[in-house]
């Protein structure tokens, strides 16, 4: 595991401008994704699939368009499961109503959908400030939830609301089975994990940093401030929309606005806090954490503590635990769970001296 | 015209009810800039721990006080154990913080009080009775009232007593305050504890008016609009502000929602807010902030 990056020389800017700047990081990262594609698909099981690895995949996905946003273009954002819900009812509804459209691309307009109505809630960015933001997106996530349940053309005039999203089938090859599921969640968040490395170390994220850490000042140097928040709206919206595809799709199977209400937002952000603000890997070792907590507290409530807890307790234990956990990590570490592995990684680099 | 009346009074005394949420929040964000999520789960706790004790046998004036030496040891913790060491972090750390805060407030509330509804009846009927052919309850006109000595107490504990000159010096310049001598954490534990007062004056009268329940917590969704219309720190300004949400907000119901399947109660606040925000960026009665680089 152990690497240094000493003796490596950069040539050429595009050699400096790569996100794997390091051979053991390429390697490494490689070593990952065969793991991920052609190694986790043939040892895990249906439940790892379903509960576990799935959901871990859409979440970190989106906790990875709020942290744009919200972590380097500093808008805070409550609204995130709305975006998702436009993504999905938006893919599901080019699905049905334009015969012959290739999956992947109904996912793409479902993104590009939420994106414009990110856009729109995006608007008052610039008057509004600060905490005065979250109306706007609070805004959004009521109206969405409102349209989408009040309105039955967006669910086909499906009486029960729930709709059972369509088959999932790319290139006649079908892709429903769990793995097929998992899978095209993986090739997903793959393709958009890169595209935001990328799209984040170079000017569109240095512009959105300057705007988060102070505004005035990035509009003297002359960035756009519109544009630039505008666009951090429409990045972070496609990319909940896309996360709301899979939730829909994948995950879940049925396309419903139920899901994704006030707390699905609000777990998406405590996402991004535990994980990392402003940081790519924040966002998926954020969504590991928020995925296997429920789980690990359900087995031990299970074992340990059994009889001590009830089903209805655990509930509450769970939402003590969370509390707890997000006011220990913006006390403790505000740079959250990426924070801590960059500090391992550094100890370990500098074993045996001590790191300064 | 009789009916549209009728539902602007109605809108009104519902607006009255929903700045008494919004209040808590006006002070702790005054004092310490913060704001305070956790102010939902304030109003649930309180009127939770109230409904608990009197089930058990407890009497009415023993019921309260015991609640409020409750919301004033949670106002120490919270001081002690969270703000204190958030000290000089981002606002919206802070905000982050109580959004925490609350988590573990709901948490706590229902594993020890349980989570069913509990009726409370605070000895003041609902029946309406009708003035000038408009329907009011006694309900409505002691909560107004309840309102108004609520402001006019708080008015008094700002302008003429030295804590609140303190109070204000804080909310001014949080280090010009600490340079004459006034210990913040003093003054952080005095607003938190007269926020958890307030809830508990809150969560009274909601709980009276719609059983103690887990949706106590969520009036803090119905309060935000109000605050952000009236400015994160007027007290006068979020009366104000809670009367325009109120009474607009049901007229929409009545008027509007008809035309679009109804339920728009949920998100027309939030849009008239936005509407405010567009023209008076902080508020009605806010501060407009000059920035610097």
């Amino acid at each position: 595991m152990q690497y240094r990056e000493v003796g490596q020389f950069r040539t050429s800017y595009a050699e400096q401008a790569r996100v794997f700047r390091f051979g053991e990081e390429r390697v490494l990262v490689a070593l990952l994704l065969v793991l991920a594609f052609a190694v986790v698909p043939f040892v895990a099981d249906d439940y790892w699939f379903s509960a576990i690895l799935i959901p871990f995949l859409v979440l970190s996905l989106a906790g990875l368009g709020l942290n744009i946003l919200t972590g380097y273009a500093g808008q805070l954002s409550l609204g995130s499961a709305a975006f998702m819900a436009v993504g999905a009812f938006a893919a599901y509804n080019f699905q049905l109503r334009v015969p012959g459209l290739p999956l992947l691309a109904s996912f793409l307009l479902g993104g590009l959908t939420a994106a414009a109505i990110g856009v729109l809630f995006g608007l008052p960015s610039l008057r509004i400030k600060g905490f005065y933001l979250i109306v706007s997106t609070l805004a959004a996530q009521f109206f969405v939830q409102w349209a989408l349940t009040k309105f039955s053309w967006f669910s086909n005039d499906n009486p029960s609301g729930v709709i059972t999203a369509p088959k999932l089938s790319i290139l006649g090859q079908d892709f429903s089975s769990p793995a097929g599921r998992y899978l095209i969640s993986l090739g997903v968040v793959a393709i958009m994990t890169w595209f935001a490395c990328n799209l984040l170390r170079r000017q569109t994220g240095r512009r959105f940093m300057a705007v988060r850490d102070m505004d005035t000042a990035a509009a003297v140097i002359g960035i756009p401030i519109l544009r630039t928040k505008l666009l951090a709206f429409a990045l972070s919206s496609f990319y909940c929309g896309i996360a709301g595809v899979l939730w829909a799709f994948a995950y879940l199977g049925t396309v419903e606005p139920h899901g994704l209400d006030l707390n699905r937002s609000f777990q998406v952000l405590f996402i991004i806090i535990i994980g990392g603000l402003g940081s790519i890997s924040g966002a998926f070792l954020g969504a590991a954490f928020i995925v296997f907590i429920p789980i690990l507290l359900d087995h031990l409530a299970g074992s340990v503590l059994e009889g001590v807890l009830n089903p209805g307790n655990l509930e509450n234990a769970q939402k003590i635990v969370f509390g707890m956990l997000i006011l220990f990590f913006l006390i403790k570490e505000p740079e959250g769970l990426a924070r801590l592995a960059q500090l391992a990684r550094a100890k370990f680099k500098a074993r045996p001296l001590t790191p300064t | 015209m009789q009916f549209f009346l009728e539902v602007l009074v109605g809108g009104l005394f519902a607006g009255v009810m929903y700045s008494m949420v919004a209040l808590g929040f006006v002070l702790v964000y005054k004092a310490s800039g913060v704001f305070n999520f956790a102010q939902g789960s304030m109003v649930l706790f309180a009127a939770l721990t109230y409904v608990s004790l009197v089930e058990r046998g407890f009497s009415v004036l023993a019921a309260l006080l015991s609640t409020l030496v409750t919301m004033l040891i949670l106002a120490v913790l919270i001081e002690r154990v969270v703000l204190r060491r958030l000290v000089n972090r981002s606002q919206m750390t802070l905000f982050m913080a109580t959004l925490g805060v609350s988590f573990v407030i709901e948490g706590l509330a229902q594993t020890v009080w349980g989570a069913q509804v509990h009726g409370l009846d605070l000895g003041i009927s609902d029946e309406p009775f009708t003035v000038a052919g408009i329907l009011l309850s006694q309900f409505d006109l002691f909560a107004a009232a309840t309102a108004a000595l609520l402001v006019f107490v708080l008015a008094l504990l700002f302008n003429r007593t030295r804590t609140g000159l303190a109070l204000r010096a804080v909310a001014d310049d949080p280090l010009a305050a600490l340079g004459l001598g006034i210990h913040l954490p003093r003054i952080w534990t005095i607003v938190w504890a007269v926020a958890g007062v307030v809830s508990l004056v809150a969560g009274l009268l909601w709980g009276a008016r719609t059983g103690v329940q887990f949706s106590l917590s969520l009036i803090v969704l119905k309060a935000l609009p109000v605050l952000i219309i009236g400015g994160f720190s007027s007290v006068s300004g979020t009366i104000l502000a809670g009367l325009i949400v109120g009474s607009t907000e049901k007229l929409a119901e009545v008027y509007l929602g008809s035309l679009v399947n109804g339920g728009i109660e949920a998100w027309f606040p939030y849009v008239l807010a936005l509407l405010f925000l567009l023209v008076r960026p902080s508020g009605l009665f806010g501060e407009p902030s000059v920035a610097r680089v």
